[in-house]
């Protein structure tokens, strides 16, 4: 455990990358062979059970410090954290422990199944052993919220260069269903021949935002252009008669989506599909917001299935045949998807992405405007021989997003952020005017430059006018220009507008709070949009 | 009838004497608890502060103001009123004002700190009436360990990069803090150098007859080789800034009680945190207001509704106060000043 939390202690040290994956190396060079999987699982995202209920934790934690619920909740507001709050709150322990990772965890297991009495006694004889950094990372684990500056790309180059194995198959073998619980490192890692890794999507190739001239991508016609869709980026894996769908985000989200079932009848078995799953309405595929509501279902209901049924929209092929084809140019992929989709049976959940037809880059741009009727965010660049790569990769692959839609509003309430904006007010909800009320319409948090968050703090904290919890109603004074990527009706919120991905571009200095856009004017975008 | 002290829009004010603590707006008559610039403004007619305090408040508000002195615990009468000022331990010459009229006596305290610094007097409890307390570190997850716990945090990571051939830029407020730092981890075996405003501050008080190392200033005519290895005292205010330039490769370390918290180290994207604080922690704050035996204190800057409705829960009958003090991040000594 001392090990484990001195890495953690180190890599919130620093913020280089080379670093980071330097003490990672030297912890799973160094580590206890059976911490090490441990330590994967968590950086990987894999939460632990969670033992003990946090307001369980967090009662027994108040009792120890012998502070009044409510100064525990101002604590809080000001460090963003529960596991370091309570680690803060403690009084100073009086020895110390030599457990390591895996025995903590082993013991998470079996007190899950413990009576309170019993589990308060394991968690307050911990605390009495740990140090107060300990204790953090302890709680941490301990709630299964774990989060740590390491991205997964950097955990698999520091695994692949300590255990000399490719980075691809590094990430490859991390990705998809084990557990720490059962499975070693070692065999995670470096057995030869893995038996269940028919699951197993591949890694994602991810776009850049295009940065420079369309004009200096080259020819036209060694490009592709695709409309770039706002829904789910998702694989479809079909081997050995199973089905499988991959968000990006990793997570296994085949019982989501009946819909998409379906194409264990007709897929061609070894064959990975990426694209894009949305809802669609009468061949319109619908905002984000519809398919949102519906991920966040337990069950998804018929009338779900009937009103906004989802498709995928095919836009590359990575598997055929059981063979991997990633390496293949993009016209050679397209071509077999192609191929592909028709030969199968024609199935409305199962779409192809229209390449969009241009002789020169002023025809694109052109078109580039008509990306919000089309319910599209604007395009994907693909260049012609790319390869399917892993990662956020430039040079091929680009995206070109149409600008967000924005509007002037008035700052009115601020709460102060979580984690490293903890003692900051930087979460803010905007208004917009509605017959000489503001009327509020979206909460943000960014934006904002690090210097101009200490200034609107500044104001925010001279200028409160009332406070209800940690929420603080400000004079109506520091206008914003507002941008999000789209808008919907919606009747639970006040103003009748929901905004997706709202966040400030700019603050709006010249302009008085009275000078700030109307909900007609919003009314009027929405109007727009649909 | 009123109280002895009233907060006003513009200080805390005695009626009775017509003198006023720590203005923000000019005032004819101010006494001053220690130099730091949200305490200690400008544009006073005359000013009355502790001997210590002297040299500091002439570098920042001018050698021409009208500035009368006093030791520790020398009672002096303004109007009827009698007045005496004790140790804070916040900074050199800081102090909590004291003052009794017709058997009523309050205490101002300031900005105070209870662990002895080695540099400032060390804080002193005074019995009174009514206490005024500040409230910076509020909250009871600001507990600090001991000092020089933190000064061998510090001799560590400096050796640490002396092994990397790092410089190490340490930094905090140039009045208050540096001085503690160098007073606790000299002697020093390596070179260390000072940024300007430190410097001024540095040579100011060594001017003035206090113990303090010679320490050089960082200039553009130093050979970039001499800061391998070497400890770089840096003002709150040069973290992220193109000063630090000339010491790649470097680490920083920042040297402040929020580094008590992850984010605000991490909002700071700095090295190291270093958690050393000139204010009084929880259990301080609360051990302070218990010394004075008041039965009536009033919360000015810092987490003020916290700490005034802790104590009232305690029985202790408490107030919050607003004021315009708690502002030192901005405190930055002009470079250019000559010392």
């Amino acid at each position: 455990m001392k090990q484990f939390t001195n890495l953690f202690l180190q890599l919130d040290r620093t913020t280089k990358t080379n670093e980071k994956v330097e003490l990672l190396k030297a912890y799973f060079l160094s580590a206890p062979e059976e911490d090490k999987i441990w330590a994967l699982a968590l950086f990987t995202g894999r939460r632990p059970p969670r033992p003990i209920k946090s307001s369980q934790v967090q009662e027994w934690a108040l009792e120890q410090a012998g502070i009044p619920q409510w100064l525990y909740r101002e604590s809080y507001s000001s460090v963003g954290d529960m596991a370091e709050t309570i680690s803060l709150l403690l009084p100073a322990s009086e020895s110390t422990s030599e457990k390591t990772l895996s025995e903590w965890f082993r013991d998470f297991v079996t007190l899950a199944k413990k009576t309170d009495d019993e589990k308060k006694s394991f968690l307050i004889s911990a605390w009495r052993q740990l140090s107060p950094y300990e204790i953090f990372v302890f709680n941490k684990l301990m709630m299964g919220s774990f989060r740590i500056g390491v991205s997964q790309t950097l955990v698999v180059r520091a695994v692949s260069e300590v255990t000399n194995q490719e980075a691809a198959v590094v990430t490859h073998r991390v990705m998809g269903h084990w557990d720490p619980m059962t499975t070693t490192f070692k065999e995670l890692i470096h057995a030869e021949n893995l038996a269940d890794q028919h699951s197993k999507p591949y890694p994602f190739y991810l776009a850049y935002a295009i940065e420079d001239e369309l004009d200096n991508l080259g020819q036209p016609t060694e490009w592709f252009a695709e409309w770039k869709w706002d829904g789910i980026r998702a694989q479809i894996i079909f081997r050995n008669n199973e089905l499988y769908i991959w968000s990006r985000g990793e997570e296994l989200v085949t019982d989501k989506f009946p819909e998409l079932h379906a194409f264990a009848d007709f897929l061609p078995d070894g064959t990975v599909l990426d694209g894009e799953i949305l809802c669609f309405s009468n061949e319109r595929p619908l905002p984000f917001n519809v398919l949102q509501t519906r991920i966040g279902r337990k069950n998804v209901t018929k009338k779900i299935l009937q009103e906004a049924p989802v498709a995928l929209i095919a836009y590359d092929l990575l598997e055929l045949e059981g063979v991997d084809i990633r390496k293949q140019p993009q016209e050679y992929r397209r071509q077999a998807l192609e191929n592909l989709y028709n030969s199968t049976p024609t199935n409305p959940a199962f779409r192809l992405s229209k390449l969009l037809d241009f002789q020169n880059w002023d025809e694109l741009k052109a078109l580039h405007t008509q990306s919000r009727e089309n319910t599209a965010e604007g395009f994907m660049i693909k260049r012609k021989a790319a390869a399917y790569q892993t990662g956020r990769k430039k040079g091929d692959w680009w995206k070109w997003k149409v600008d967000p839609l924005s509007i002037d509003a008035v700052l009115i309430y601020a709460q102060k952020g979580s984690g490293r904006r903890a003692e900051l007010y930087t979460d803010y909800t905007f208004a917009v005017w509605d017959q000489g009320k503001l009327i509020p319409f979206a909460k943000a948090y960014s934006g904002l430059t690090d210097a101009e968050i200490r200034r609107v703090d500044h104001f925010v904290k001279n200028n409160i006018l009332e406070k209800f919890g940690p929420v603080r109603t400000v004079k109506p004074k520091l206008v914003f220009e507002i941008g999000f990527e789209g808008i919907n009706a919606s009747t639970r919120h006040k103003s009748g507008i929901a905004v997706r991905f709202p966040r400030m571009l700019r603050w709006r200095e010249d302009k008085p709070a009275e000078e700030a856009d109307t909900l007609d004017n919003l009314k009027q975008i929405l109007n727009g949009y649909k | 009838m009123a109280g002895l002290l009233t907060f006003t829009s513009s200080s805390i004010y005695c009626a009775a004497a017509n003198v006023h603590i720590d203005p923000w707006k000019p005032a004819d008559f101010a006494i001053i608890t220690h130099a730091h610039s949200d305490h200690a403004k400008p544009g006073c007619k005359h000013y009355l502060a502790h001997k210590d305090s002297a040299s500091i408040l002439r570098l920042r508000l001018g050698n021409d103001i009208s500035l009368q002195t006093v030791d520790y615990g020398e009672k002096f009468s303004i109007n009827g009123v009698q007045f005496s000022l004790h140790p804070a331990g916040h900074v050199i010459g800081s102090a909590q004002i004291r003052v009794e009229h017709k058997g009523e006596v309050w205490v101002a305290s300031g900005d105070y700190k209870v662990q002895d610094d080695y540099f400032s007097a060390a804080f002193e409890p005074v019995r009174c009436h009514t206490f005024i307390t500040e409230s910076t570190f509020g909250l009871p997850i600001y507990k600090w360990r001991p000092q020089h716990e933190v000064m061998n945090d510090i001799r560590e990571w400096w050796k640490e990069n002396q092994l990397q051939d790092k410089a190490s830029v340490l930094m905090g407020y140039a009045l208050g803090k540096m001085q503690r730092l160098v007073k606790n981890l000299q002697p020093f075996d390596q070179k260390v150098f000072a940024h300007g405003a430190i410097f001024n501050v540095n040579e100011q008080l060594r001017a003035a007859g206090y113990d303090l190392p010679y320490i050089p200033r960082v200039t553009s005519d130093i050979d970039k080789k001499e800061y391998r290895g070497a400890l770089i005292l840096g003002t709150s205010s040069s973290l992220n800034t193109p000063w630090l330039k000339k010491f790649e490769p470097y680490s920083t370390g920042y040297c402040s009680g929020w580094m008590a918290v992850r984010g605000a180290k991490n909002r700071r994207s700095v090295d190291r945190g270093f958690v050393l604080s000139d204010h009084a922690d929880w259990n301080e704050l609360n051990w302070a207001v218990a010394e004075t035996g008041a039965e009536r204190v009033y919360v000015t800057h810092g987490y003020t509704d916290t700490f005034a409705r802790w104590l009232n829960e305690k029985d202790i009958e408490a107030h919050e106060v607003k004021t315009s003090y708690g502002d030192e991040e901005e405190d930055v000594l002009p470079e250019e000043v000559v010392a």
